[in-house]
C-alpha cells in the first residue's frame, strides 16, 4: 500500500522505474531505492506474534491462517511451529505419560526439552527478521505459563521485536473433540494410533497443561498488547494496539469463522474480445460464453447451496454470466480485470509489436509489472483484500470474476506465493470449488464442458529485452 | 425437473454511473444493490452507554460522519439535546437525582421522542443506521430499547465507553461540556462542580455491560479512551466496520495538513489528469511549502504523495522521507485524460452535461467516479485516524474527498468544494469537529475550479455548458 522514499537534499529529477512505473529520485545509474521498494512499509521493527493456549484451542489453525493472509497482502511473515521441532528433538514420542506432570524424569527433558526447542525456535525467527527480511513471525505454541512469555518477551525486548499475543480461550468440549479429529489425527504423533485411543491419549495431553495453564492476565499483564479470542470469536478482548500491522491483524482475526462453507470462484463466460485473443476491455459474452453462463446456472442448482452469495464485477461479461443464474447478485468494482493501461484491448502480438521492452518487462516480473497507465498484480491484490475480507466474513459465495482476479483470490486461498500467482491456471468455462479443511483449502475443479479459448499465456524461455518477436510470442495461445 | 432457465435479460449501461443492469421494454429494472456489498438487510441501531463526559457523544458524531461519507445513511439522535427543547432552562444537576420523579418522567419522554424519530428515520425516511446517544446507563433502560428494536426489527449494536481517568473526564469536559447550552450563564468553577454532581448522579445505578449477564448482545465497550476492547457478538458486515473504525480512532491532539501538489504543466494548459511535472511556479510552492513546514515545527510528521508525478516532485523540496499511495492517485478521468474541458465538450457534450447533473455520482468512460475515489481512499482515512501528525500532498478530487470527510459535508457538496493550489489546509481536531486554517503560500497559480454551470441539460449550448471553466493557455 505505501512505499517509503527518502527525500533528498537538492531537487533531483524524478526517474519513472521501468517495471514498476515509481517515480524516484534519479542519483546516477543507481537508482535510489529502498530494499523491496514495493513491499509496503508497515512496521519498522519487526513483530513477534505470540500464540497462547491450551492443545485443540486453534493456534496453529490461527497461526496459518495469519501467516497466510499477511504473506499475501505483501508482509514477509513466516510460522514457527515449537511442536514440530519438539517432533524432531524428540524422535520417541511414547505417550501423553511422556507430559504428565508428576514424570520427573519426562519434566526435566521435557522442560529442557521445551525451553531447547523454544530457543532453537526464537534462533530461527531471529534469522527470519536479520538474514531473511521478514517482518513478522508467528510463535505457534502453548506458551502457556507466565514463565515462558517472560523468557519470550525478554529476547524479544533485546532484539527490539513489538510483541503481540494472540490467545485462544475455548472450554467447549464439542468444539475441542471436532478441533482434535480435524487435525490431531492426521499429525505424525498419532500416525499409527487407533483413534479412540489416540483421542483419549490426547485429552489427557490437554490435561496435563491445564494444571500449569496461566492464562494472560487483565490486570498483571495490562501493559501487554494481546487480544484474547473467545469460544471461536463469540467475544474478543483486546488490549494496546500499538500500531498499523497490529491493528489489522485484529480486524483479520475478528473477520474470521470455522463454520463449514464453500467458496466457488468462476471467470466470466468466454467473450467476444476473449475470442479475438485480445486483453481487457469490457465486451459481452460469445455465444459458447451464453451457453457457459447457462451451465453454470444448472451447475449450481444441482449443488443445493444453502444461502448463497453472488458477485460479479462491474463489467458487463460477468454480469451477464451472472443474470443466468438467475438469483440475486452484487457487483463490486474491486473486482473488475487488471487494468491494461495502454495495452488494453491489444492482443499480444500488438503488444509486442508497439510495446516489445513493456512485453520483456512483465516476462521477466509479471508479478510487480504495472502496465502503462495501468495495474499490476500487486496493485489488484491490494484492491481485492476488502474482498477477501468480505469472503472470510461470508459463508456460501459464488464469484463470478476474470483471469488476474481469480488468480489473486486463488493464490489467497491455496497460499500461493507472489511468483506462482500470475501464472496459475485459471481457464474460462471451469468453476473452482474451495472447502476449508484442517489447515487448508480442498479445491474441486469443474470444468462444465462447454469449449472455449485458451487465455493462458506461459512465461516464456526468453524473456530479455532484446529478444526476437517469435521468442516473446512462443507461449500465445490461439484465437481468431 | 429441470425448469429451463428464463432467458437471459438484456443489458444496458446506465450512462451516469456506467453501471451495467438490465433492461425490459427499454427500461432499465430496479436492481437492489448497484455498489459495494449490501451493508444491512435490516437498519442497525446503535446504543451508546456511559456515564457522563466519556465521549459518547463524540463517538456518536464521529461514527455518524464516517459512516455517511462511506455511503451508509446514518443519523444521530442525541437525547440530551431533546431535553434541553422540552425543558427550556437548565437549572441544575438537580435535574438529574435518581429521586426527582418529575426529572425521571421527563427524562423518559425524551428518550421515547427520540426512539420515535429514529423509528421514523429507518423505516420512513430509508436510514440504514441510527445512532442513540444517551447515557443508557441500566439494564432496565436498555432493555426497553432491545424491545423497542426487537418489535421494529433494528438490529442493536451497544457501544459502551468506560473511564475513570480522573485526567481525560476533567478535559472532556472542558473542551465540550462548557461550551454547552446548559451552561451559557455559568462561570468555569461552578459548570465544572455542577457537571461533577450530575456526573454522581448516575454512578450509583450504573450497570456496565457485562460479559456473564450480557453475552447474548451484541457490543463493544471502550476502556481508557481505547487502551482496551471488550468486543461480543458482532453479527455483520457493517458492526465489524464499526469495530474496526472505533478500535483506530484516538484523541490524542494532532494535525493533519492537506494541500494538492504544485501547479502543474497540465494545470497551466487546462488539461485535467495525465501525469505531468511542476511548472517553475509549482516548484516554487514547493520550496514555500518546506519552510512553511519547517516554521511550523511539526513533532514526527509523516508525509504522504500520490504515485503521481507532481505530488512526488512537491514531496522531494521538503527533504524529509514521504510515503507514495496508489490509492492517492487523482481521479481517472478515463477517455477524457489529459483534455482541456472544451475538448470534453465538443468531442462528449452528453458525459459533459450528465457530469455537471450528478457530479459525485457521474463516472468518466473507462473511469472512476467521486463515488469511486472515496472508496478507494477508505483506507487512507482509516491510516489518518491511526497517525498523528501528517501533511498529505495530493490532488483536486482527492483533496475534496478527504476535506469532505472531516469536515462532514455531503454528497452533493464535496465535487465542488474549493480546493485551490498552492494552499494549505491545517485540519485540527476539536471538541465534536475540525479548524481548519486555509494558508496560501503565495505563489501564483491557474484556478482549476471549475463552478456548477447554470444550464446542466443535455441539449445545451456549448457556451453554455463552458461558461464557469477558467481561464488557462
Amino acid at each position: 500500500m505505501a512505499l517509503t522514499i527518502n527525500g533528498s537534499p537538492e531537487q533531483k529529477k524524478l526517474t519513472q522505474t521501468p517495471l514498476l512505473k515509481i517515480w524516484v529520485p534519479w542519483m546516477g545509474c543507481n537508482l535510489n531505492r529502498r530494499r523491496g521498494s514495493s513491499v509496503p512499509q508497515f512496521c519498522n521493527s519487526p513483530t513477534l506474534i505470540v500464540m497462547v493456549g491450551l492443545p485443540a484451542r486453534g493456534k496453529t489453525y490461527i497461526s496459518k491462517k495469519l501467516t497466510r493472509y499477511l504473506n499475501w497482502i505483501g508482509v514477509p511473515t513466516k510460522m514457527f511451529n515449537v511442536g514440530q521441532y519438539r517432533r524432531e528433538a524428540v524422535k520417541i514420542y511414547k505417550n501423553f505419560e511422556f507430559f504428565k506432570p508428576d514424570n520427573e524424569e519426562a519434566m526435566r527433558i521435557r522442560k529442557y526439552g521445551q525451553q531447547a526447542c523454544a530457543a532453537a525456535a526464537l534462533k530461527d525467527v531471529s534469522s527470519y527478521f536479520t538474514k531473511e527480511q521478514g517482518q513478522v513471525a508467528v510463535f505457534d505454541a502453548t506458551n502457556t505459563t507466565r514463565e515462558r512469555r517472560a523468557v519470550i518477551m525478554s529476547v524479544a525486548k533485546e532484539k527490539g521485536y513489538k510483541v503481540f499475543f494472540v490467545e485462544s480461550i475455548c472450554d467447549d468440549p464439542e468444539i475441542i473433540a471436532e478441533n482434535i479429529k480435524q487435525v490431531k489425527f492426521g499429525s505424525p504423533d498419532y500416525v499409527d494410533r487407533d483413534i479412540d485411543e489416540a483421542m483419549a491419549d490426547f485429552v489427557q495431553r490437554i490435561e496435563c497443561y491445564k494444571a500449569s495453564y496461566m492464562p494472560i492476565d487483565d490486570d498483571k499483564d495490562r501493559k501487554l498488547s494481546y487480544i484474547k479470542i473467545f469460544d471461536v470469536g463469540i467475544r474478543y478482548l483486546v488490549n494496546r494496539v500499538q500500531d498499523h500491522i497490529q491493528s489489522r491483524i485484529v480486524y483479520y482475526l475478528m473477520n474470521i469463522h470455522v463454520t463449514p462453507r464453500s467458496i466457488y470462484l468462476s471467470r466470466h463466460g468466454e467473450s467476444e474480445l476473449n475470442l479475438l485473443g485480445r486483453i481487457g476491455g469490457d465486451s459481452g459474452l460469445s455465444p459458447r460464453g451464453q451457453k457457459y453462463a447457462s451451465a453454470l446456472a444448472a451447475f449450481i442448482k444441482g449443488q443445493n447451496i444453502k444461502d448463497l452469495k453472488v458477485w460479479t464485477s462491474h463489467m458487463k461479461r460477468t454480469i451477464q454470466t451472472a443474470e443466468a443464474v438467475g438469483v440475486q447478485y452484487e457487483q463490486w468494482k474491486a473486482l473488475n480485470e487488471i487494468d491494461a493501461g495502454v495495452c488494453e484491448e491489444l492482443t499480444y502480438e500488438e503488444i509486442q509489436q508497439n510495446f516489445p521492452e513493456e512485453f520483456a518487462l512483465r516476462d521477466q516480473d509479471k508479478y510487480r509489472y504495472r502496465y502503462p497507465k495501468g495495474e499490476s498484480y500487486e496493485d489488484l491484490v491490494h484492491r481485492l483484500e476488502p474482498v477477501i475480507m468480505e469472503l472470510e466474513r461470508q459463508e456460501n459465495v459464488l464469484v463470478i470474476c476474470h483471469q488476474a482476479v481469480m488468480r489473486c483470490l486463488l493464490a489467497y486461498f491455496l497460499d500461493k506465493p507472489a511468483d506462482e500467482l500470475p501464472y496459475l491456471k485459471c481457464p474460462l468455462h471451469t468453476v473452482l470449488k474451495l472447502t476449508p479443511i484442517a489447515y487448508g483449502c480442498k479445491v474441486e475443479s469443474c470444468f462444465l464442458n462447454i469449449g472455449a479459448v485458451n487465455t493462458h499465456r506461459e512465461k516464456p524461455a526468453n524473456v530479455d529485452v532484446n529478444r526476437d518477436p517469435e521468442e516473446a510470442l512462443q507461449t500465445v495461445p490461439d484465437h481468431i | 425437473m429441470d425448469k429451463t432457465p428464463p432467458n437471459p435479460r438484456e443489458l444496458t449501461q446506465n450512462p451516469l454511473k456506467k453501471i451495467w443492469m438490465p433492461y425490459k421494454n427499454g427500461l432499465p429494472e430496479k436492481h437492489i444493490s448497484q455498489r459495494k456489498v449490501c451493508m444491512t438487510n435490516c437498519p442497525t441501531l446503535i446504543v451508546t452507554v456511559g456515564l457522563p463526559a466519556r465521549g459518547k457523544t463524540y463517538i456518536s458524531k464521529k461514527l455518524t460522519r464516517y459512516l455517511n461519507w462511506i455511503g451508509v445513511s446514518t443519523k444521530e439522535f442525541n437525547v440530551g439535546q431533546y431535553r434541553r427543547e422540552f425543558v427550556k432552562i437548565y437549572k441544575s444537576f438537580e435535574f438529574f437525582r435518581p429521586d426527582n420523579e418529575e426529572g425521571l418522567k421527563i427524562r423518559q419522554q425524551c428518550a421515547s421522542a427520540a426512539l420515535n424519530d429514529v423509528r421514523y428515520y429507518l423505516t420512513e425516511e430509508g436510514g440504514q443506521v441510527a445512532v442513540f446517544d444517551a447515557t443508557n446507563t441500566t439494564r432496565e433502560r436498555r432493555e426497553t430499547i432491545i424491545q423497542f428494536a426487537e418489535q421494529n426489527g433494528f438490529k442493536v449494536f451497544f457501544v459502551e465507553s468506560v473511564c475513570e481517568d480522573p485526567d481525560v473526564i476533567q478535559e472532556n469536559i472542558v473542551q465540550v461540556k462548557l461550551g454547552s447550552p446548559d451552561y451559557t450563564n455559568c462561570n468555569t468553577e461552578d459548570a465544572v462542580q455542577d457537571f461533577m454532581k450530575r456526573i454522581k448522579c448516575y454512578e450509583n445505578s450504573y450497570e456496565t455491560l457485562d460479559e456473564v449477564l450480557d453475552r447474548d448482545l451484541s457490543f463493544i465497550k471502550i476502556m481508557d479512551v481505547g487502551q482496551r476492547y471488550l468486543v461480543n457478538r458482532v453479527l455483520d458486515h457493517i458492526q465489524s466496520r464499526i469495530v474496526y473504525y472505533l478500535m483506530n480512532i484516538h484523541i490524542t491532539p494532532r494535525s493533519i495538513y492537506l494541500c494538492r501538489h504544485g501547479e502543474s504543466d497540465l494545470n497551466v494548459k487546462g488539461r485535467i489528469g495525465g501525469d505531468s511535472g511542476l511548472t517553475p511556479r509549482g516548484k516554487e510552492f514547493a520550496k514555500k511549502l518546506s519552510q512553511f513546514i519547517q516554521k511550523q515545527k511539526i513533532s514526527d510528521l509523516k508525509v504522504w504523495t500520490s504515485q503521481m508525478k507532481r505530488t512526488i516532485q512537491t514531496a522531494e523540496a521538503l527533504s524529509v522521507p514521504y510515503e507514495q499511495w496508489k490509492v492517492l492517485n487523482e481521479i481517472d478521468a478515463g477517455v477524457c485524460e489529459e483534455m482541456m474541458y472544451e475538448e470534453i465538450q465538443e468531442n462528449y457534450p452528453l458525459e459533459f452535461a450528465l457530469r455537471d447533473q450528478d457530479k459525485y455520482r457521474y463516472r468518466y468512460p473507462k473511469g472512476e467516479s467521486y463515488e469511486d475515489l472515496v472508496q478507494r481512499l477508505e483506507p487512507v482515512i482509516m491510516e489518518l485516524e491511526r497517525q498523528e501528525n501528517v501533511l498529505v500532498i495530493c490532488h483536486q478530487a482527492v483533496m475534496r474527498c478527504l476535506l469532505a470527510y472531516f469536515l462532514d459535508k455531503t454528497a452533493e457538496e464535496l465535487p465542488y468544494l474549493k480546493c485551490s493550489l498552492h494552499t494549505v489546509l491545517k485540519l485540527t481536531p476539536v471538541a465534536y469537529g475540525c479548524k481548519v486554517e486555509s494558508i496560501s503560500l503565495n505563489v501564483e497559480a491557474v484556478d482549476t475550479h471549475r463552478e456548477r454551470p447554470e444550464n446542466v441539460e443535455v441539449s445545451r449550448m456549448s457556451e453554455e455548458a463552458l461558461l464557469t471553466v477558467p481561464a488557462h493557455l
